[in-house]
């Protein structure tokens, strides 16, 4: 009787100490994710102050980017990240919000899963097929065709000459910048589609009964309701835009210069790590390439937390 | 009268441009995924053969395939997902079991989701200053492990929400028969979520097959296989980014096959995700 007592509570025993010790392992995990975080600031931090100790502030102002010299300025590829976003932001949204107006309003039931799916999979294909794909097919067909129209067009306007300026190369802002808006079109529409899906049919259908049609239902109902969540699928979208890299490096120029067309080539932030990092010579070089990594992560990183908080509004809000 | 019908089919108009607008955007959408995977198959298709599967990588104007790519990528692949599955299925496991409501699972869960959309350059810098600085040359091991930083966040983020997704009533008849938290976790919450936590897993190998960035300055690249995991490795990204920027047509060839090997092996696999979290979905 008592010796049964005795193996019940080593069981016991041995049931909390493992208890205790998954539990501890599960919260050790869960810590870990916040140590890479820290890691990973700490570290491009670390990187970067010999760069930031040469140049101090002025880094971020300044063009020249030239090993030779050793003098690095982050404001070339800083422009060309911004501009390349900004062209992918103003195709993708607008898009990607009529692709989920379609999704959620007019397609059939039938076909609404395999369309979603099939705009999807535009974001599972990985980056560095966008960036052969634009390179060998994407930038000599705007070369051919596009951009001699376009600077043709644009050449007699005051203020958009320059926009369109120069020859046309093919590779270039323009072309990075559209690559980038096809990236970030699946995110985009997948958000909005499901923000849009969780507005309460009630809403619609009061609004039909009034008589509105399908566009003023979604206009005046759906995207008022939606905003903070469509807004969240943007930040996201331009998230992936401005850290993207295997892409825009295939087809931006890699040219450290801030040339007012958006015909000329450029480069990116993350064009330029993945292209000089391995061959830069010398701590300067190195240190200068991985503060332009830390301004492209404290830039992201705004942006991913601004959009997170906006999902998280909504998510509370739909419940 | 005359007036209302007047703003009557202007409305009318407005909504016909705005669902012609629609129907064209989708089109839009779905035109660059069928250029794309078409170009992938009329490029890629002719140079597929046995030889890319079972040669080395040649030199320029030699006759080669893929072979040591396509098992370093394996290799890493396998590797990062080693290390990444269980951190993220222990770290889902604290955030959905144990600190449902904690101050700490928000936080985690906010760090995550960011780290799921930084940029993986940014993390390839990152296990460069941690590993290949200190031990002075790039590695295998280094190309692994920031891959695995990249399977870390989807793990935790379906695992989580996967775990969510179990009825309390399982977990209260397992604590009613007296097992252990630990042991209920394991043997029925781990059970009941089974399917989409291997979605989560599917998903990350997905997304780290097709990586590029992180393995620039970390695996670096091989012209040979290596089993030597101290040395640099070949992995089918990196190879098919050098190939297809080198001037030369064979090199550009292999490359084109390699994207084409690299994209339905990716597609694939969350197609296959997604039928695994379907069923899973409705239930």
């Amino acid at each position: 009787m008592s010796s049964d007592a005795v193996a019940r509570s080593k069981a016991l025993d041995r049931f909390r100490l493992g208890d205790n010790l998954f539990r501890n392992l599960t919260r050790g995990a869960a810590l870990l994710v916040l140590v890479i975080l820290g890691g990973v600031i700490i570290s491009l931090i670390s990187g970067s102050i010999p760069a930031l100790r040469e140049f101090g502030f002025g880094f971020l102002i300044e063009q020249r980017w030239n090993p030779v010299t050793e003098k690095f300025g982050a404001i070339a590829p800083v422009y060309g990240t911004v501009v390349t976003s900004f062209i992918a932001m103003l195709i993708a949204v607008p898009v990607g919000l009529l692709i989920a107006f379609f999704l959620t309003e007019l397609c059939p039931m039938a076909l609404r899963r395999p369309i979603g799916i099939a705009i999807e999979l535009l974001a599972g294909i990985p980056s560095i097929i966008y960036g052969i794909w634009g390179l060998f097919v994407f930038a000599p067909f705007l070369q051919q065709y596009i951009q001699p129209g376009l600077i043709s067009l644009f050449g007699e306007i005051p203020g958009l000459s320059t926009l369109f300026a120069g020859p046309p190369y093919g590779i270039g802002v323009l072309t990075a910048g559209l690559i980038l808006a096809i990236m970030v079109l699946p995110f985009i529409t997948s958000i909005s589609r499901d923000v849009f899906d969780a507005v309460p049919p009630v809403l619609k259908e009061a609004a039909y009964g009034l008589g509105c049609t399908t566009w003023e239902v979604v206009r005046y109902v759906v995207l008022p309701y939606t905003r903070v969540g469509v807004i969240g699928g943007v930040m996201l979208g331009l998230g992936r835009a401005l850290g993207e890299t295997m892409a825009v490096t295939f087809v931006i120029g890699n040219a450290h210069r801030i040339s007012g067309s958006i015909l000329a080539p450029g480069t990116t932030i993350s064009a330029t790590i993945a292209n000089e990092f391995t061959e830069a010579v010398g701590d300067l070089y190195t240190s200068s390439l991985i503060a332009l990594g830390l301004i492209l992560f404290v830039i992201t990183f705004i942006v991913l937390a601004l959009a997170r908080y906006m999902l998280m509004r909504i998510e509370r809000r739909i419940g | 009268m005359a007036m209302k019908t007047g703003l009557y089919s202007i409305r009318r108009g407005r909504n016909g441009v705005a669902v012609g607008l629609a129907y064209a955007a989708t089109l839009f959408g779905l035109g660059w995924l069928v250029l794309i995977l078409g170009v992938l198959l009329w490029e890629g298709f002719s140079g597929l053969s046995l030889s890319v599967f079972t040669e080395m990588t040649p030199p320029p104007g030699a006759a080669g395939g893929l072979l040591n790519p396509i098992l370093g990528s394996l290799v890493l692949t396998v590797i990062a997902v080693v290390i990444g599955t269980p951190i993220g299925i222990l770290a889902g496991t604290y955030m959905a079991e144990y600190g449902r409501h904690d101050k700490l699972t928000s936080i985690v869960r906010f760090i995550n989701d960011i780290l799921l959309s930084a940029p993986s350059i940014v993390i390839g810098l990152f296990v460069y200053e941690i590993m290949v600085a200190p031990m002075g040359h790039f590695s295998g091991w280094a190309g692994a492990v920031a891959l695995a930083l990249l399977v870390i966040p989807v793990v935790v983020r379906t695992t989580e929400d996967m775990l969510n997704l179990v009825p309390n009533a399982l977990r209260e008849a397992a604590a009613s028969i007296g097992l252990p938290r630990s042991l209920m976790i394991m043997r029925i919450a781990y059970r009941a979520a089974r399917a989409g936590m291997l979605t989560g897993v599917l998903l990350a190998v997905a997304r780290i097959s097709g990586e590029t960035a992180p393995l620039l300055f970390t695996a670096l690249n091989n012209q040979f296989w290596s089993t030597d995991f101290n040395a640099p490795i070949a992995s089918l990204p990196v190879v098919i980014f050098q190939f297809a920027l080198s001037p030369y047509a064979d090199w550009q060839k292999l490359a084109w096959t390699g994207a084409l090997i690299i994209t339905f092996t990716v597609l694939a696999l969350s197609i296959v995700a997604r039928a695994l979290a379907a069923p899973g979905k409705q239930s």
